[in-house]
Parts: C-alpha cells; sequence; structure tokens
C-alpha cells in the first residue's frame, strides 16, 4: 500500500505504517498529516506509525502534541527516524523507537556517517536518568550523572563529569582504543568494543577514573592522576 | 483561585500512590480546603475502598467522559469531610476509555469549583499514567526506599522532565529508621542522592496504615500515627506553609543533613 500526498508519502511496512515528511514547515506538515488521517479514519484505526522527519529538529512538545493527537485518532506514534541528533534525543526522551527494523535508505547512512566522523562529540549538559538511551556515532560527552538504567552507546569515547552509575559501551564499532572516563566510575556495566566488564564496585570516597582496554586485553579502570 | 491539579506516581506499583492521594485529600479537606480525588486506575481502582465509599459509587469517570452522567454526579462526597469528594475509576473498563484531553476537559470542569484536584495515577508509564499526568500542575512521585523503587522513579521523573512538567516533588513512603540505622535500607539521603529532585516528605513505616486502608479510614484522621502525621505535614506544605521534617526516632543526625540538603529548617 502506498499513498502520494503534496507533502507527505505513507508507505505500508511489515510491522505498521511508515510517514515519511520532507522539509517543509512542521505545522504544515502535521497538518497534512492529520489530514491525511481524518480522510480515511478506517484505514488507519489502531495502526502503529513510525514517522520519518527527515532534517526536522523537534522539540518536546511538538512532539507529544502530534503523538496526543494521533493518540486521539486511535494510532499508536512509536518511531521517530531523524538525520536531526536533537530530534532523536527528543525522541528518546520520550521512549520512542529511533530505528525501526527496515534500515535506512544507504544514502543516508553514509550522510550521517561523513557528519558525525570520529572526531564529533555529542555534549549532554543534564543527568541521564534510567530508560534513557544515547546512541551516537562519535564521542559523548556528559556534564551531569548517568543513572542506574540509563545507557550511552557511542562510537568513540565517553566522559562523565560525574558519577556514572548506568552502563556505558565506547567504541561501539570496534574501537578498542576508546576510553571511557568519569569523576566516579561506578557503572552497572562497562563495554569498549567486545570486551565486558561488571567488577567495578562502589567506592566510598571516589575519585576520577580512565577505563580501557590494557596491553594483555582485558578492559580495566585505574585512578586518573595529573601529570 | 483556581484549583491546583496535583497528580501523584511512581512507575513502579505498590509503593504507596493510592494511600499518599486518600490521606493528603484527608489533610487537606481537614483543614478546610475543597478537594476532590480522582482515581486515574481505570480497571484497577482502589481509592474508593481506601476511602470507605466503596458502595457509594454509581457513576464513574468513564461514564462522565461518555456522557452518561454529569460531572456532579459522578463525585462522591466523604462520610467524614464535607468537602473532600472523589470521582472514581471505571472497575469494568480499561486505560484506553480515558484521553489525555479528555482528562484536559475534565480537569477544566473543576478547577472553578475546588481548591486541589488530586490524580491518582496507575503502576507503569504507559497510557494511564498519561493521562494521569495530562492536566497536572504538579506531580509528586513517590517511592519506597529500595533500589528498584528508586529506580522506576528516576525513569518517571526523567519522563516528566521530558513532557516539561517539571521535575516534580518526591515523597518517600515507608522509610524505617531502624533498618536504615542498620544499613539495611536506604537512607532518604541515598535516595535523594540519586533523585536529585526537591523533597516534599517523609513517610514511616506504619502499621496503622494497613489497618486504616482496610477500614476505609485513613491514617491521616489517626492523631497518634507518625504516617498520619508525615502525611499532615505534606498537605499542609502543598499549601505552602513551611512545616520542619519529623524527627523519626533514633536518626537525629542523618535528619539534619536532608533538611541541609532540602534546604529545609
Amino acid at each position: 500500500m502506498s499513498e502520494t500526498h503534496s507533502l507527505i508519502q505513507i508507505k505500508g511496512l511489515r510491522d505498521g505504517l511508515l510517514v515519511s515528511l520532507d522539509d517543509a514547515p512542521w505545522d504544515e506538515q502535521r497538518a497534512a498529516l492529520l489530514a491525511q488521517v481524518d480522510g480515511q479514519p478506517a484505514f488507519f484505526q489502531g495502526a502503529r506509525l513510525a514517522l520519518d522527519v527527515s532534517s526536522q529538529v523537534l522539540r518536546v512538545n511538538e512532539l507529544v502534541e502530534l503523538r496526543d493527537q494521533l493518540s486521539e485518532r486511535g494510532i499508536a506514534l512509536w518511531a521517530v527516524i531523524s538525520e536531526s541528533p536533537t530530534t532523536e534525543q527528543t525522541a528518546q526522551l520520550l521512549g520512542l523507537a529511533t530505528r525501526i527494523s527496515k534500515p535506512r535508505p544507504e544514502e543516508s547512512r553514509q550522510f550521517s556517517v561523513e557528519n558525525l566522523g570520529e572526531e564529533t562529540a555529542l555534549f549532554l549538559n543534564r543527568t541521564l536518568r534510567s530508560g534513557t538511551r544515547i546512541e551516537f556515532a562519535g564521542h559523548v560527552v556528559v556534564l551531569g550523572d548517568v543513572n542506574p538504567g540509563a545507557e550511552i552507546v557511542a562510537e568513540g569515547n565517553v566522559i562523565i563529569w560525574g558519577r556514572l552509575r548506568g552502563m556505558v559501551h565506547a567504541g561501539a564499532k570496534g574501537n578498542r582504543n576508546a576510553v571511557i572516563c568519569a569523576l566516579d566510575l561506578s557503572p552497572t556495566q562497562l563495554r569498549i568494543a567486545e570486551e565486558v566488564s561488571a567488577i567495578l564496585k562502589p567506592r566510598d570516597n571516589p575519585k576520577p577514573e580512565i577505563a580501557r582496554i590494557n596491553k594483555a586485553g582485558k578492559l580495566q579502570a585505574e585512578f586518573w592522576s595529573p601529570g | 483561585m483556581p484549583a491546583q491539579v496535583i497528580t501523584i506516581t511512581s512507575g513502579k506499583g505498590g509503593v504507596g500512590k493510592t494511600t499518599a492521594v486518600a490521606n493528603l485529600a484527608v489533610g487537606l479537606a481537614s483543614d478546610g480546603a475543597k478537594v476532590v480525588c480522582i482515581d486515574g486506575d481505570i480497571g484497577l481502582r482502589n481509592l474508593d475502598v481506601i476511602l470507605g465509599l466503596e458502595n457509594r459509587i454509581v457513576y464513574d469517570i468513564v461514564d462522565v467522559i461518555e456522557g452518561r452522567c454529569r460531572l456532579k454526579q459522578a463525585m462522591i462526597r466523604d462520610k467524614k469531610l464535607p468537602e473532600l469528594y472523589l470521582i472514581p475509576a471505571a472497575q469494568t473498563r480499561d486505560k484506553n476509555s480515558v484521553s489525555p484531553s479528555d482528562m484536559h476537559r475534565l480537569i477544566k470542569d473543576l478547577r472553578s469549583d475546588f481548591d486541589f484536584v488530586l490524580i491518582d495515577s496507575p503502576a507503569g508509564i504507559e497510557r494511564g499514567f498519561k493521562n494521569a499526568i495530562a492536566a497536572a500542575d504538579r506531580v509528586l512521585v513517590i517511592t519506597n526506599p529500595e533500589i528498584s523503587a528508586v529506580r522506576d522513579a528516576d525513569r518517571v521523573i526523567g519522563i516528566l522532565e521530558a513532557e516539561e512538567k517539571g521535575p516534580g516533588a518526591l515523597i518517600i513512603n515507608r522509610l524505617n529508621p531502624t533498618l536504615v540505622k542498620n544499613h539495611d535500607m536506604l537512607s532518604a539521603e541515598d535516595v535523594l542522592d540519586l533523585l536529585a529532585v526537591e523533597l516534599i516528605g517523609i513517610v514511616p513505616e506504619d502499621e496503622n496504615v494497613i489497618i486504616g486502608s482496610n477500614r476505609g479510614a485513613p491514617v491521616a484522621f489517626d492523631p497518634k500515627s507518625k504516617a498520619g502525621q508525615a502525611f499532615r505535614n505534606i498537605a499542609k506544605r502543598l499549601r505552602g506553609e513551611k512545616v520542619p521534617f519529623l524527627d523519626l526516632d533514633s536518626t537525629g543526625g542523618l535528619w539534619q543533613r536532608i533538611q541541609r540538603l532540602t534546604g529545609r529548617k
């Protein structure tokens, strides 16, 4: 089932509908989508909907509003796919998936790799609470805590200026030189490349630590010392 | 003055959401405020039992939303406190019978007639929870001093922040000072350290809470119960009064530290 409208494209997937929007103003896109839905209520009733918003930068209240409007029409929004890291974060904060089982077209993947290379970092100036998952194709820097139940998966290094008590995977695409640092390194679990470590215990007097894969090939943490 | 709409939620089940709603409602109404509680746990209603109003239910919240009765017909007046009302949940329907915009409409109609609207959220972070927080001005997150409950509270606070409902204020329920002293239970300080939100009350473990719930007479009616006192104090704080935290037995030094942490004296 495929359907074209002036602004939006709707495709049937194995497990629901994929709606693709372009870069037109958000309000117009949203109105077009809702008009489409209201025009064919029987077709949309009970649907699971994934939304590809291209490079739109969306804030929490915009996504919440759309989700509620869809929900009133019996449609469950479960995923938002975006090229914008801000929108991806917004979607993750709302507990929406940011990937669907069907991979994105190859060209947009390459596009994102070009733009988010090894030297790019995502800076998060807040505490990551349980249930938050950050995935990033570069380094991740957090000014805040990473609470138990929160997860960071980065292709580069992960630096936590705060307490790390959740799960962090650095060098997720296999970079064994990646490191994980935190002011208080008491994670649920650490991973660098394919190595996994869960033996780090909370300490009474935490000191900054840096975890890396040592010469013997084991994931190990040591205290940071100046100089 | 229009009503303050307060939702009590937790993520995890069984930590005391419904008990807290009942007791805060009793605390507020005993001080003369006009209060209506809404049971948001559609399909698993409890608040009516704890308030002792089960046998007076004729209409429920879904009847109001679906237009089978007027709002006033679904409001049950409390036996002892004439300024306290309950809008019960439907027992034979599910969470999908109500939408966030239904809640907005319902609350809009209540705002002008009451000082406080208290909403009891179901456990979880799905539809029922979303309904319960949709129209809230303020959200109280309740947790027990145990790791699983705190982890769920953290998740809920994260969602509240993402939905721009503010970080909420925290109630720590069922704290046992003796267990804390022996390092067998998380202290209030441990919980606050992780959640990093404003603390609005600590309720000690108290068997009178269960007795009161079973009798349909919330413990806030009991002048001798410590838990009842703690709930009455939270009710006063909701009205903007400065009330010092209870000094629970054998935890002197700890309490001063908590007061310092939360900026209350």
